[in-house]
């Protein structure tokens, strides 16, 4: 009884330890990863590789997902404010809700899930086949040459995203309510204009995105080169990525509205 | 794939990505329309102001021409003080009226400027003398039915005489 008790707490330890350690660890790594970002920014186009295989390569994704949450939010916005009379202020809601809070928040997920998630295999695969320990062999510093551009890649490429991501809402928003069911596109447009302030709504809702790309970007890379050099490692470092970074953007973006719109 | 259609594309990209930006800060968020130019601060003081939040605009003649900055309660004579910014293309009399309003019948409140007939016009740090308080839904209804239960003892007697 007392060992069964005495296993059980030192199972719960062993878990907290890691995960103590292994966010420490996360820590140190982003340190190495900005002390090494010198070299990366000098070979640009590294970056640029990786602008393009996570950025680029999300465009679609994310526009054709703006495009719907906008239009989804213009439907569900009007049969809401018609109620009360207001259907003209459809497109402050849907501007508002996209600035601040879906669009870092959704891009977020979705970029994590189409680019995150790929990061981590790619470099996960390049450890399980050795090609990090060759490159250090060869006196390439692999956090230099593989990890720092992948980091600046996905961190570079979110807050663009994210920008595409709320104009194609509002855009989705402006063609269910103005051209579809007929809300005066000048109301909606003027409205949105009074009500929407560029610093409190629109500079918050860049500085989550930068902050969600540099939390993804992070934990993508980390989870790769941590990961086991095994094909069941590799897998098992992709899915925690999503999970990590799901949970991340949530956890932050929650402590960034709350700081942000508290008064 | 080669390095001019990464190039490209990354170009496209980050192109579309500032393009949106852009379109945020000025179709939506109207950057360039919001902004006040110059602005110079006057105070009010409120009995009550309601509902008046910072930031509410300041209108004059329906034409939005500053914001409150702050609001604050005087301690000596417990009066609401509303320090706000006033557009510098814009100048009103010292006997300019401040009312707060409420646009719509659930909209946000805002302080209405009336000009009055003075030729000298408020400078910056100026206090606006003439205000009048927030309309008080609540007090409103209250008066009513207190008016109301005043006049029932006279008409209460006739009612049970039918």
């Amino acid at each position: 009884m007392l060992d069964g008790t005495a296993i059980i707490l030192r199972n719960i330890g062993t878990r907290v330890v890691n995960a103590i350690w292994r966010l420490g660890y996360a820590a140190r790594f982003f340190v190495r990863i900005m002390m090494s970002s010198g070299t990366g920014f000098r070979r640009f186009n590294l970056i640029l590789r990786e602008i393009y295989f996570s950025g680029v390569l999300s465009l679609i994704i994310i526009l054709v997902s703006g495009l719907f949450v906008g239009m989804v939010l213009g439907l569900q916005g009007y049969d809401t404010l018609q109620r009360y009379g207001s259907e003209e202020a459809l497109g402050v809601l849907v501007a508002l809700s996209l600035v601040r809070e879906l669009g870092p928040v959704v891009a977020g997920l979705l970029f994590a899930s189409r680019a995150g998630s790929a990061i981590t295999a790619e470099i996960g695969l390049m450890k399980a086949t050795e090609q990090l320990d060759a490159m250090d062999m060869m006196a390439v510093d692999p956090i230099a040459r593989v990890i720092a551009p992948r980091f600046w890649g996905a961190a570079i490429s979110l807050p663009l995203l994210v920008a595409m991501f709320s104009t194609m809402g509002v855009y989705g928003g402006f063609l269910i309510g103005a051209v579809h069911i007929g809300v005066d596109a000048g109301a909606f447009w003027g409205q949105m204009q009074t009500a929407i302030d560029f610093q409190r709504d629109i500079l918050n809702g860049v500085v989550k995105s930068v902050v969600f790309g540099f939390a993804i970007a992070l934990i993508s890379v980390f989870e790769g080169y941590d990961s086991d050099a095994t094909a069941e490692g590799v897998s098992r470092a992709t899915t925690r990525t999503v999970v990590t970074s799901s949970l991340a953007i949530l956890g932050l973006d929650f402590i960034l509205t709350s700081f942000m719109f508290r008064g | 794939m080669n390095r001019t259609t990464i190039d490209l594309w990354v170009g496209v990209f980050v192109t579309l990505g500032i393009a949106a930006l852009v379109f945020l800060a000025l179709k939506v968020g109207n950057l360039n329309g919001a902004q006040l130019v110059q602005p110079y601060p006057l105070t009010a003081k409120f009995d009550n102001i309601g509902g008046l939040k910072a930031r509410a605009p300041i209108k004059s003649a329906g034409v939005v021409v500053g914001r409150i900055d702050s609001i604050k309660l005087d301690p000596e004579n417990f009066q609401a003080v509303v320090a706000m910014r006033i557009d510098s293309r814009y100048s009103f009399p010292r006997d300019t009226y401040a009312t707060i309003n409420t646009s719509g019948l659930l909209g946000e409140q805002y302080i209405g400027l009336e000009p009055g007939g003075d030729t000298d016009v408020l400078k910056s740090g100026d206090v606006i003398k003439k205000t009048q308080s927030a309309v008080v839904l609540e007090k409103l209804i209250s008066q009513f039915m207190f008016s109301k239960a005043a006049e029932t003892p006279a008409a209460a007697p006739a009612a049970p005489a039918k």
